[in-house]
């Protein structure tokens, strides 16, 4: 099974990268841009096919160490 | 006087707080490499600066699960003192033995230069010696962060060390390097034995340095 996790900054924590970038795309043209924000994509393949078990044992892996629950959220989907 | 440097591959200012911490003390501290899984009795434990583990995935998130963290959370709950200094700072924070988070500085910068900052709380054995400290910062993700009710609760309870400030100890938004919330530069646990900061006090222990204001972090538990 194929985990993809997700992580993105909260919204209340600023993200100066994302500005960057959203001003970087309105200097080469790209109008229209209301905001970015930058995150993480983390992919983990997992030996097994009980999903259920795995949502469970991604949250906690997402929970103690893949993201800062402080100033990030997750998400994880298993395909 | 017994002291410990915990030494991550990366660390890179664990010889520079040795050095520090032997002249104000008069005797050497024992460097613990990250996989000891014991830590003598100690009267001081210094997580130093530096890229433990190449900061990884997020600055001291790696380090926070190492081997000798766990028994550095246990001395620390036990009141021994501890201080995290830079990248020390981010790997507490990582094990939530201090509150918030550091984030990418607002210029998107790393930033390397002196600073001068100001205790807030000054009843704590690292900020008795209440005084304005020069002293450098170097880091990219050094911009403190922390929910509203987390300030709030580090404001309720003293829990906030020092802040930026210029010379004369005012405190502005000119004087905040890296975008910290309230000009956090370091705080303290509950119990006020355990100290994070941004800024290297170990750099600033001799005038040969630029300033020996560093010192004072380190007397008031070492003397």
């Amino acid at each position: 099974m194929l985990a993809k996790i997700h992580i993105t900054l909260k919204k209340d924590v600023l993200d100066p990268q994302g500005k960057v970038i959203a001003n970087s795309l309105s200097d080469l043209g790209f109008d229209g841009i209301q905001s970015v924000r930058q995150g993480k994509y983390i992919e983990i393949l997992l030996e097994g096919d009980d999903k259920d078990a795995a949502n469970s044992k991604l949250n906690q892996m997402c929970e103690k160490l893949l993201a800062n629950l402080v100033i990030e959220d997750y998400s994880v989907e298993i395909d | 006087m017994k002291s410990h440097v915990i030494v991550f591959p990366g660390s890179n200012c664990d010889r520079d707080v040795a050095v520090a911490i032997e002249n104000i003390s008069g005797s050497a501290p024992e460097m613990v490499w990250h996989k000891n899984t014991s830590i003598a009795e100690s009267d001081l434990i210094v997580v130093p600066g530096g890229f433990s583990y190449g900061d990884y995935l997020r600055c001291g998130a790696i380090a926070s699960t190492s081997p000798v963290i766990n028994e550095v959370i246990k001395k620390a709950k036990a009141g021994v003192p501890v201080i995290g200094i830079c990248n020390g700072f981010q790997i507490l924070i990582e094990t939530s033995l201090l509150d918030g988070a550091l984030i990418r500085n607002n210029s998107l910068s790393f930033i390397c230069k002196d600073i001068y900052i100001k205790p807030e709380n000054t009843s704590s054995i690292f900020t008795k010696n209440n005084v304005v400290a020069k002293m450098p910062i170097a880091h990219n993700e050094g911009n403190y962060f922390a929910s509203k009710d987390t300030i709030k609760k580090i404001k309720d309870h003293d829990q906030i060390a020092f802040r930026y400030c210029d010379a004369n100890g005012v405190v502005s938004e000119e004087s905040n390097p890296n975008g910290s919330l309230d000009n956090i530069a370091g705080i303290l646990n509950d119990k006020k034995n355990v100290l994070g900061l941004m800024p290297h006090p170990e750099r600033a222990v001799e005038l040969n340095l630029g300033s020996d204001d560093g010192k004072h972090i380190f007397e008031g538990v070492l003397k």
